[in-house]
């Protein structure tokens, strides 16, 4: 039932406790202490809206930004990581097998914004190599939800048999 | 002089309109109407089906297929059937690949019926049955199943109408409009009511997928000493969001199939052949996204099913297809009024059960083919309406 619960707040977070029991065919009581259990085993980790803030606003800019490092003997890539997703304009921080170790993903105001963070923030951290940053253009899909507004209505007959 | 309707053949001229056309033309009048009408998925074709058809279009693979249909697709369907149903097919003499399903019932009677034979029709049904046997020449015997037995066929409403005309039996589970399944047990009570009888089952499993509540799709063919008495009719309208795709095939013993690719050969050719090929793709990739699908009804149901219950209406627990036949003879109302009313007063859109067959009387066919929203505002209007009705 777990998964069943987390499958349906991971594409609608608003959905109530009661409103998951209905469609799951459980009592509230369990779905409520499910989603207790989750969230404080950090399985739930919050609960956010995925917003298109280009069709908000034009003051943001989204970069990917590989980094090269060296690991710390001892810790591995967890110190260097703990150093950059620090910055609360560090959105995610993944590590990342193949060319480059640890991918950031970040946003700021502009152009300059971004390259300030990684001129002055990101390439002087001590195990930090080298770093190669790439600018998002546009956002087609995230999450799972395409963002390209869908002109097609219901085209289905309104009654068939 | 023959006026243009003088023309026209009187099995057809006879032949009444789907109960349904009334409800279309008078919604497709109105604005904003909310409908639960529809007997379609909502969702799109899974689209590793729709890049397959995409590549099939750029690589101009466009010819006609064999009349049976692609050899590849057959091999999948029988694979689809053996690890669904566990039942063994031979892909080169015992399927048919047809243009939906319909066709497949179609091209099934107009083998097997032919003038004074009779065919028991199980209702309530989807609508093509009757005319189909109509059209081969047969006369359509109407078998009504009822809302005691949860509209599962019992074996008695059979042997009730079983003359020594009886040439076939068409039922359709799961069952649109019912939602109604047929399990193992309920099978094998018309098996042992069928053994010593020459009657030949065609069984429309169009909705085969969408059962819920963890019961598994059933059908007869999985009884061996059915399995040579019956033509199963299945497709991938429904649970693989293909309607306009048009595809569906009949499987059953090779000496039926091969004369229903005659028939089939003659009028259709072949069923399309970008369908077929983008239909291979489907059958192999995407059980995950049918079960995905699966789920979304599945929850969906419970929402809508619960609705209804809380406006006071009677709904037997229906655990397959996506509809839901709740009852409202508590209103005083026929079903036709019903809707009607409900139409003009709530815009509204639901489908009368006696569309559906006689024994649809007193229901209503309400689809969950629709989004958990689209519902709830739907349930509110009914609600207020049925509310009113109480006044």
């Amino acid at each position: 039932m777990k998964k069943d619960i987390l499958e349906i707040l991971e594409n609608d977070s608003r959905k109530t406790v009661e409103e998951i029991a209905l469609m799951l065919g459980k009592p509230e009581q369990e779905v409520a202490s499910a989603i207790a259990e989750m969230e404080a085993d950090k399985v739930i980790c919050g609960y956010s809206t995925l917003i298109n803030w280009e069709s908000v606003k034009d003051d943001i800019v989204t970069a990917m930004i590989e980094v090269k490092v060296t690991p710390k003997r001892d810790m591995g890539f967890e110190h260097i990581a703990r150093r950059i997703y620090g910055f609360s304009e560090v959105k995610s921080v993944f590590l990342m097998s193949g060319g480059y170790d640890i991918l950031v993903m970040i946003e700021g105001k502009n152009l300059r914004d971004i390259s300030t963070f990684v001129s002055s923030k990101l390439s002087t951290l001590d195990s930090v190599l080298s770093t190669a940053t790439h600018f998002v253009l546009k956002r087609y899909k995230e999450h799972g939800v395409i963002f390209e507004k869908n002109n097609a209505d219901d085209e289905r007959m309104i009654v068939s048999p | 002089m023959k006026k243009p309707e003088d023309f026209v053949n009187k099995k057809v001229l006879d032949m009444p309109f789907s109960g349904i056309r009334k409800f279309f033309d008078i919604a497709s009048e109105m604005d904003d109407v909310i409908s639960l009408g529809v007997g379609e998925p909502d969702f799109d074709t899974p689209w590793p089906i729709r890049e397959r058809a995409i590549y099939t279009l750029e690589k101009g693979r466009t010819v006609y297929t064999s009349n049976a249909g692609l050899l590849e697709l057959r091999r999948e369907i029988c694979n689809y059937i053996k690890r669904t149903l566990d039942v063994n097919y031979d892909p080169k003499t015992e399927v048919l690949v047809t243009v939906g399903g319909s066709e497949a019932v179609d091209a099934a009677m107009r083998t097997v019926v032919g003038p004074g034979d009779e065919v028991l029709v199980v209702e309530p049904s989807y609508v093509c049955y009757k005319p189909c046997v109509t059209l081969a020449g047969g006369t359509p015997v109407v078998v009504n199943t009822t809302a005691e037995f949860d509209f599962r066929l019992q074996p008695e409403q059979i042997l009730e109408k079983v003359t020594d005309k009886t040439k076939a039996i068409i039922a359709c589970y799961p069952n649109n409009p019912t939602g109604a399944i047929m399990e193992y047990e309920d099978w094998a009570k018309i098996a042992e009511a069928l053994k010593d009888r020459d009657i030949l089952i065609i069984s429309d499993e169009i909705y085969s997928e969408l059962t819920y509540n963890g019961k598994k799709h059933c059908s007869p063919v999985q009884f061996p000493e059915l399995r040579d008495k019956t033509i199963l009719v299945n497709g991938f309208s429904k649970g693989y969001a293909m309607t306009g795709w048009r595809l569906g095939y009949a499987m059953g013993p090779a000496p039926i199939i091969k004369q229903m690719i005659k028939v089939h050969q003659y009028v259709i050719m072949c069923a399309p052949t970008i369908s077929q090929r983008a239909a291979v793709e489907g059958l192999r990739s995407c059980d995950g996204e049918v079960e995905k699908m699966r789920k979304q009804y599945e929850m969906r149901r419970r929402v809508m099913r619960q609705g209804f219950l809380d406006m006071g209406l009677d709904c037997f627990e229906a655990l397959g297809a996506f509809y839901l036949f709740p009852c409202i003879k508590s209103t005083g109302l026929s079903s036709d009024d019903f809707c009607t009313q409900l139409l003009y007063d709530q815009k509204v859109a639901v489908v009368p059960g006696t569309a559906f067959g006689d024994a649809g009387e007193g229901f209503i066919r309400c689809s969950y083919a629709y989004s958990i929203d689209d519902i709830k505002k739907a349930l509110e209007k009914i609600a207020v309406f049925v509310e009113k009705l109480k006044k």
